[in-house]
């Protein structure tokens, strides 16, 4: 790594990297002739074309880039890395729009199927696996790797970790969500919900999750503060915690090594414990902890205050990790799983109500004597509103983890309501906020173009949540009751195509609340978009937070 | 030193923090899923299920790939609006040779686990080809282009083989015929129909979408959804013998 300033020569890293794209260009391209069906020929002439692009950029680089590499201190201050960071912060905007015009599509298709246009690419099987995926892996993740990384290397005051590492993680991740999209419209999926790519797109992602993990840990082994701060060890859980279910959820049997379809390891009842023990983690590692860890360092720093109680961002930590993975069995209540599993689930999914409200009076209390701020900063208004509905879905969660409950809400559209509530009110506002903050300091602006179009954002997208929930409840609990409901003969009262019919108002006032939940995000894109062309130049470099102690 | 400062050595070594996390995380997943590999009593003792017939097969996965489990579940509760609408509760067994399961989350439509042979194969290719022109109200996309596709013939063998490297029952015989076995399902004058039927107790023979030549994928996802929920006979089933 080290060299003399005179005598320029290419990494192990820029060596490996030309070495091993060189070969994956090359067997991807055989794989492309061996191919046993279009859509895996399609991917595998997609990664050909990505490895040997990725060949031609890091040699350009290294062309371009002086002897040494970026020092780790400039002047006794760390010197960051901030250009995976954008980058990754930039595509969670674009994915962010792309995944809730998706998702407002699929809506008004439930609403006018007429919509699906009976094409297999446009229907909206294909398409809800792309909304979801769209909405929490490319938006959200990025808005995660881009966050963690950017946390992880102030509050250790350490450049991260590695040189063309952090840029493997941001493309490469970005390159599976690619690789995901295009296959569920071409019909490449194993059909297990959130977990949809097939065995070669998961191989790949396990790779950069390796990296992305090793990234983020060796900055923090490299700190200069004593104390990892709080944030980061929630980051850390969502990375480890991802890994772990990711790697027990998809283990699968490729039919060929030149096709797209496999088969999953485990079948029946197991693969639907597997499945929701993967399937409410997501929820609880990927939208919580992760979007947890956002509220660990961008509430404070927002709001000008310390995190308001070490010790419960402890016991939230540890008791919040704990529980939520017993939580799965909820989602197979009254199925052939078997009792002991579904009691052990609600029991857990009851008691996770605790340090889920723990977190956010942590998160809430931080604004003792800055709730003021409140009426003047919207980027914190944000902020707040979005850990209050991360309180309202994770007390309405584990109500719905209740087997009486859950005997009417599962299979309808409370559930829908439920995790949009803490999709759009939770992941979608603190991402917001977190942009919002996070985009001026990347670019070393004072401030952001406009508050006034923050505002406008806020109240659209609150009002067009409001609009979304509280249809699903209606149209959720309505047929839930439309179900069961008896006449005084004792026959079903209604044909379950009624129960359909009945629920078209609500369809369409869920796909009103959705487009104006979209229209809000335009006006964020809109918005940060002018505070990179046109915001005034932050003059210094901003202050590093003071770690929990 | 108090049980707070105790709390330091997560705070200040990010390896013991990662590998606290890594068991607090593992205890949780351990305790729920392992034992469902080992209690008999997780899978019932049941007489009928069977491994699905090549072109059931073909069926299943044109059902995954169009992610039909979105809006269909496979899995009939047992609460009594349920049983009087879809029928008997599902059992572990009937899907246990599901790769993947289809239990499904939603019902946007209503459960599938038993609609084999609640309706026609015709109803269900008119049905399939545009819902609306049986059920008016449908909110279900149109499936024209499944009657257009033929099924790939050349690569089931493959998929009986993966199916039995993670755990189907598939004999040698089953795999070598499975071509034979997919033709001979969706025409009941192929030459092949008995041997087929020795192959897979009950199943159909049927030209399902009633047109000539090779299966379709309308033929497979058909006779797919015509098994489906039909291999148990609940009036043998011994409710009481799989009390858990």
């Amino acid at each position: 790594m080290t060299q003399s300033p005179t005598a320029k020569s290419m990494t192990h890293g820029e060596a490996g990297l030309v070495l091993v794209f060189s070969l994956t260009a090359f067997f991807c391209l055989l794989a492309v002739a061996k191919a046993q069906d279009t859509a895996f020929a399609f991917h595998a002439a997609l990664s050909s074309a990505a490895s040997l692009w990725a060949v031609i950029a890091i040699v350009n680089r290294y062309f371009a880039r002086p002897s040494s590499l970026p020092p780790q201190e400039i002047h006794g201050r760390p010197n960051y890395n901030m250009g995976p960071i954008k980058f990754a912060a930039v595509m969670s905007v674009i994915w962010g729009i792309a995944g809730f015009a998706v998702g407002v599509l699929i809506a008004s298709q439930l609403a006018w199927p007429s919509l699906n246009l009976d094409l297999p690419w446009t229907s909206f099987g294909r398409l809800r696996p792309l909304h979801t995926s769209a909405v929490i892996f490319a938006f959200g993740g990025n808005v995660l790797i881009a966050t963690s990384l950017y946390v992880v290397q102030k509050t250790c005051r350490a450049r991260l970790a590695g040189d063309l590492a952090p840029w493997f993680v941001v493309i490469g991740y970005n390159f599976f969500i690619l690789i995901a999209g295009t296959g569920y419209l071409l019909g490449v999926t194993q059909s297990k919900e959130y977990a949809e790519p097939e065995w070669y797109a998961d191989l790949w992602l396990t790779i950069v999750w390796v990296v992305y993990l090793l990234v983020f840990l060796v900055t923090i082994i490299k700190r200069k503060e004593p104390h990892i701060f709080v944030a980061n060890w929630f980051y850390l859980a969502f990375i480890v915690t991802i890994a772990v279910l990711h790697l027990g959820n998809n283990p699968a049997l490729p039919v060929s090594v030149f096709g797209s379809k496999s088969y999953i390891a485990w079948g029946g009842v197991q693969d639907a414990m597997f499945q929701w023990w993967y399937g409410h983690n997501a929820v609880g590692f990927f939208l919580t902890a992760g979007f947890l860890a956002i509220m660990y360092y961008f509430i404070p720093k927002r709001a000008e205050r310390p995190v308001y109680s070490y010790r419960l961002s402890i016991i939230h930590f540890w008791a919040l990790i704990f529980l939520y993975i017993w939580a799965g069995p909820h989602h197979l209540h009254y199925t052939a799983l078997p009792d002991w599993a579904q009691t052990l689930g609600m029991t857990f999914s009851i008691m996770l109500w605790m340090p889920s409200w723990g977190g956010m009076i942590n998160g809430l209390m931080t604004l003792s004597g800055a709730w003021d701020k409140l009426r003047t900063d919207p980027v914190l208004r944000m902020l707040v509103v979005s850990v209050a509905f991360y309180g309202m879905s994770t007390f309405e969660g584990p109500m719905m983890s209740i087997k009486v409950v859950n005997s009417l809400s599962h299979y309808t559209d409370w559930t829908i309501g439920h995790v949009h509530s803490g999709a759009l009110g939770w992941v979608g506002f603190v991402s917001f906020g977190a942009l919002y903050c996070l985009i001026p300091w990347l670019w070393d602006r004072k401030g952001l173009y406009s508050l006034k179009l923050v505002n406008w954002h806020f109240w659209t997208a609150t009002i067009g949540i409001v609009l979304y929930i509280s249809a699903m409840w209606v149209s959720g609990i309505l047929q839930g009751l439309m179900w069961r409901a008896y006449t005084s003969l004792g026959f079903l009262e209604y044909s379950f195509i009624e129960t359909v019919e009945a629920m078209h108002p609500f369809y369409i006032i869920r796909a009103a609340g959705g487009a104006l939940f979209l229209i809000g995000s335009l006006i964020m894109a809109y918005n940060l978009w002018m505070t990179v062309r046109a915001g005034e130049a932050e003059v210094q470099s901003p202050v590093a937070l003071q770690p929990a102690e | 030193m108090s049980f707070w400062s105790r709390h330091q050595i997560f705070e200040k070594n990010s390896i013991i923090l990662v590998a606290g996390i890594l068991v607090v995380i593992a205890i949780g997943g351990l305790v729920e899923i392992t034992p469902l590999f080992y209690l008999k009593s997780t899978i019932e003792k049941v007489d009928g299920v069977r491994p699905y017939t090549p072109l059931e097969l073909a069926g299943r996965n044109v059902y995954v790939r169009e992610g039909c489990y979105l809006c269909h579940s496979q899995m009939v509760r047992p609460l009594r609006d349920e049983i009087e609408r879809y029928g008997h509760y599902s059992l572990a067994a009937e899907s246990m040779y599901d790769h993947p399961f289809q239990w499904g989350s939603k019902r946007t439509g209503p459960d599938l686990a038993r609609v084999g042979g609640k309706y026609s194969d015709e109803w269900h290719v008119t049905h399939l080809n545009n819902p609306r022109a049986i059920v008016p109200q449908s909110v279900m996309p149109g499936y024209a282009f499944l009657s257009q596709t033929e099924v790939d013939e050349a690569s089931v063998a493959d998929h009986l083989r993966a199916n039995r490297a993670v755990g189907v029952p598939y004999t040698d015989d089953q795999v070598a015929n499975a071509v034979a076995d997919l033709k001979a399902q969706a025409d009941p004058d192929n030459a092949g129909v008995d041997a087929f039927a020795k192959r897979y107790p009950k199943a159909v023979t049927r030209n399902f979408d009633a047109k000539g030549g090779a299966p379709t994928e309308m033929d497979a996802l058909v006779a797919y959804l015509q098994m489906l929920g039909t291999l148990v006979d609940f009036k043998l089933y011994n409710e009481k013998a799989n009390l858990r």
